[in-house]
């Protein structure tokens, strides 16, 4: 059988989701924000809720976020999403909101927002990337980067007596009685990419049973900033990332 | 011949040649092309079509969502 004989409308069987605009992606090549903007794409698809979604934005590589999925947006303010997002969730009930937020934006400059907005146990969904670096401004040391991994800033690695322990920020939140369901996946195979798309819809739905926060965390890589290729990028995580922030759900109510 | 045939198609001038489909195919179908799409990048391209599955893994884990996939029973229409 020939590949022309294949490629026919009826045999389609995977193909770009409806969701997703046809503006090319300004991520580096192999960034999962990519894979993870085509999994919240599918499931915004999926559930039927491309008009009663509200995605808050937040600053860092995935600024243009608002400029790749095709259901209302709004820009918060550097690491303000989750302030947003209650504003937007409270005034509006009925909408499914969610925010999408790096570690510099969440773990960083937005702590004190994630902390609260959880602890008040907010009817939303968020979406945290964390790749361990500060990939937008040029790979500076993040609150979750490694021990001894070299960054930008700390070229030697990061040292505890002079930069501290990276930070759970996912752990924390885990323990407030605000949220319903805290995860941490990852993007880098085709099996763990099923297994978030099925996370983040059952956050989604959570935010109907108005039981709180559904906390996502996704264990990403930068590859531009972790100076290796998109493959060698996925590696690297597999045996260094994971190990400091092991996969699998820490609470599901 | 496999029971079931699959075919992709990559929207060549959207492809950034990361190479992350080509280590997600089982079945070593497809290869970073020698040629460069407008922006530079070496596109991902099916080398060896007769092994494709249609099993959607290069298309799940592709970040710019350039790969459609089309499958088919190879007896059907054979």
């Amino acid at each position: 059988m020939d590949v022309k004989d294949i490629i026919k409308e009826e045999n389609l069987v995977y193909s770009k989701s409806k969701v997703l605009t046809d503006t090319i992606m300004h991520y580096c090549p192999g960034c999962t924000h990519g894979v993870v903007h085509k999994v919240i794409a599918e499931v915004i698809e999926e559930l039927g809720i491309q008009d009663k979604t509200i995605g808050v934005s937040p600053v860092g590589c995935a600024v243009f976020a608002y400029n790749y999925l095709d259901i209302d947006w709004q820009e918060a303010a550097h690491g303000r999403a989750p302030a947003l997002a209650t504003a937007i969730n409270r005034l509006y009930p009925d909408k499914y909101v969610f925010t999408y937020q790096g570690d510099g934006d969440l773990a960083s400059i937005g702590t004190a927002e994630i902390i609260h907005a959880c602890n008040r146990g907010e009817n939303i969904v968020v979406i945290f990337i964390n790749n361990g670096i500060y990939g937008m401004t040029g790979g500076q040391m993040a609150p979750t980067t490694l021990i001894d991994m070299p960054t930008s800033t700390t070229p030697y690695g990061r040292k505890v007596d002079l930069n501290g322990y990276p930070l759970k920020i996912t752990d924390l939140v885990a323990q407030l009685p605000g949220t319903c369901f805290v995860t941490r996946h990852s993007a880098h195979t085709p099996a763990a990419v099923r297994k978030l798309k099925k996370a983040v819809t059952k956050a989604f739905q959570n935010t109907r049973r108005k039981k709180g926060v559904s906390f996502i965390e996704v264990v990403s890589t930068c590859n531009s900033g972790w100076k290796l290729s998109p493959v060698e990028s996925n590696n690297w995580m597999v045996e260094h990332m994971f190990p400091y922030y092991p996969l699998g759900d820490m609470k599901d109510e | 011949m496999a029971k079931i045939r699959g075919a992709i198609v990559v929207d060549v001038e959207r492809c950034k040649g990361c190479s992350l489909c080509v280590v997600a195919c089982p079945s070593s179908v497809i290869a970073l092309a020698k040629e460069v799409n407008g922006k530079g990048y070496n596109y991902a391209y099916m080398v060896n079509p007769d092994a494709c599955t249609g099993c959607v893994n290069c298309a799940i884990v592709c970040p710019d969502t350039v790969i459609s996939v089309y499958k088919v029973k190879a007896d059907a229409v054979a």
